[in-house]
């Protein structure tokens, strides 16, 4: 065999025994492509979907419900990093990263792009929009490549307060005057179809799914994560005593499963293209935080560079 | 006698000047290297070989990493109180902070 061949030969062994590839091992060149992309869009979907909750911290009904969105958000800034540091092992730096979304070459999760209009909305956020992001990363766990699997591992068992934390706020509502009934029955309304668009494309459209698949980027398809995400959540929408949004969504026991109505695709391609309501408004603030941090970022380089120097001059 | 302690004093000048390496080791591949101890080499490469001859001869592992000690930043145990303090006052950061009903508590 050619060097080439072995190569890839030994590299497709460790994914069919189930094993990791670590960052030093030896990788197709589009295994690693697919990989910056898949693990920088996750991560910019953590930094960009801190904004639609951030806008209810100041207006959180209590200091308990601030607290507790304060601690969430904190979190998702903290899951932005561990993910770009996965995808810094594969050779891409974090200006790279950064440059990337913020010319939109990059892309994050498109629900992000809609906006929080009520309190019910930041509750509709953790229960649906988290939930859903847990179907898709406990699957993620398994993947093949070692730092992306890990800092999975970790995000999930950081990741379990923030659903249950936004069923509470729904099941307060839920619980409460003819209104607030009525603000939780709207929040599911919104966020139920975009947060089953979260999981992508139908398998027969999906442009990445097949060879994701084949190499263990992906373990699980959008189709079954997304079924999985609608059985689990259609209980949790009686529990609260709210109206399901989607008529068509009913038990079929045959199949073991709920049956699905069909999402709105054109939504879904309108949004990821920029025409959201929030598209621009998501982009403009990343900027404008970013460019406002750039002199903090300068005098640490300076104070940096000074240290360094004044260690040269003792040593001589 | 005499002899045998210039040589005592050559050793030890020596080992002085071999430096400390932490090592780390991956039992297998997907999970974390796992600090195991430290020994003393003359550069990275040594230190490699010898961390594989100290701390793999029952196959422990698949991947060794070492690092000079002295480059390792460590926190204090002594300012843990101020410096972990403010984390230790968020039970709210816990799932089981909140109760739901029992058909949905497996969230």
């Amino acid at each position: 065999m050619t060097d080439a061949a072995e190569q890839i030969s030994h590299f497709e062994s460790i994914i069919s025994m189930d094993q990791c590839i670590e960052p030093k091992d030896w990788m197709p060149e589009a295994y690693r492509k697919n990989l910056i992309r898949q693990i920088s869009q996750h991560a910019h979907s953590e930094i960009i979907g801190m904004q639609p909750e951030g806008n209810w911290l100041t207006r959180a009904p209590s200091l308990r419900r601030k607290a507790v969105l304060l601690s969430k958000i904190q979190d998702e800034g903290g899951h932005g990093l561990y993910l770009y540091s996965a995808a810094e092992t594969l050779g891409i730096s974090r200006e790279e990263m950064i440059d990337a979304l913020q010319t939109g070459e990059a892309k994050y999760a498109s629900i992000f792009n809609y906006p929080t209009q009520t309190w019910a909305d930041v509750g509709a956020i953790g229960w649906l929009v988290d939930g859903a992001a847990i179907v898709n990363q406990i699957s993620l766990q398994r993947n093949s490549y070692g730092p992306y699997a890990r800092a999975m591992v970790r995000i999930c068992k950081e990741e379990s307060f923030h659903q249950r934390q936004g069923y509470e706020i729904m099941l307060t509502l839920s619980r409460g005057s003819e209104k607030q009934i009525q603000v939780a029955q709207d929040a599911l309304d919104r966020f139920y179809w975009p947060s089953l668009m979260m999981f992508g494309p139908h398998d027969s459209e999906s442009a990445h799914s097949a060879r994701s698949m084949a190499w263990k980027i992906k373990r699980e398809t959008n189709d079954d994560l997304r079924q999985k995400f609608v059985d689990q959540t259609a209980p949790q929408i009686q529990i609260l005593g709210l109206r399901h949004p989607d008529p068509k969504c009913i038990w079929d026991p045959e199949r073991g499963h709920y049956d699905m109505g069909e999402i709105n695709w054109e939504e879904f391609y309108s949004v990821i293209n920029g025409n959201g309501h929030c598209n621009r408004q998501r982009l403009e603030h990343h900027i404008d935080a970013h460019e406002e941090g750039a002199w903090v970022r300068e005098a640490m380089q300076s104070y940096h560079e000074k240290k360094k120097q004044q260690s040269y001059a003792k040593a001589s | 006698m005499r002899q045998c302690n210039h040589d005592r004093v050559r050793f030890i000048m020596t080992k002085a000047h071999l430096e400390l390496f932490e090592v780390f080791i991956r039992s297998r591949r997907g999970l974390d290297h796992k600090h195991v101890g430290s020994l003393h080499a003359e550069d990275p490469a040594q230190a490699l070989e010898y961390a594989r001859d100290t701390y793999t001869r029952c196959s422990e592992g698949v991947s060794i990493w070492v690092a000079k000690s002295s480059d390792i930043c460590a926190s204090q145990e002594a300012d843990a109180e101020s410096f972990y303090d403010p984390s230790d006052d968020k039970p709210y950061r816990h799932s089981s902070y909140y109760h739901l009903p029992d058909e949905v508590d497996n969230m």
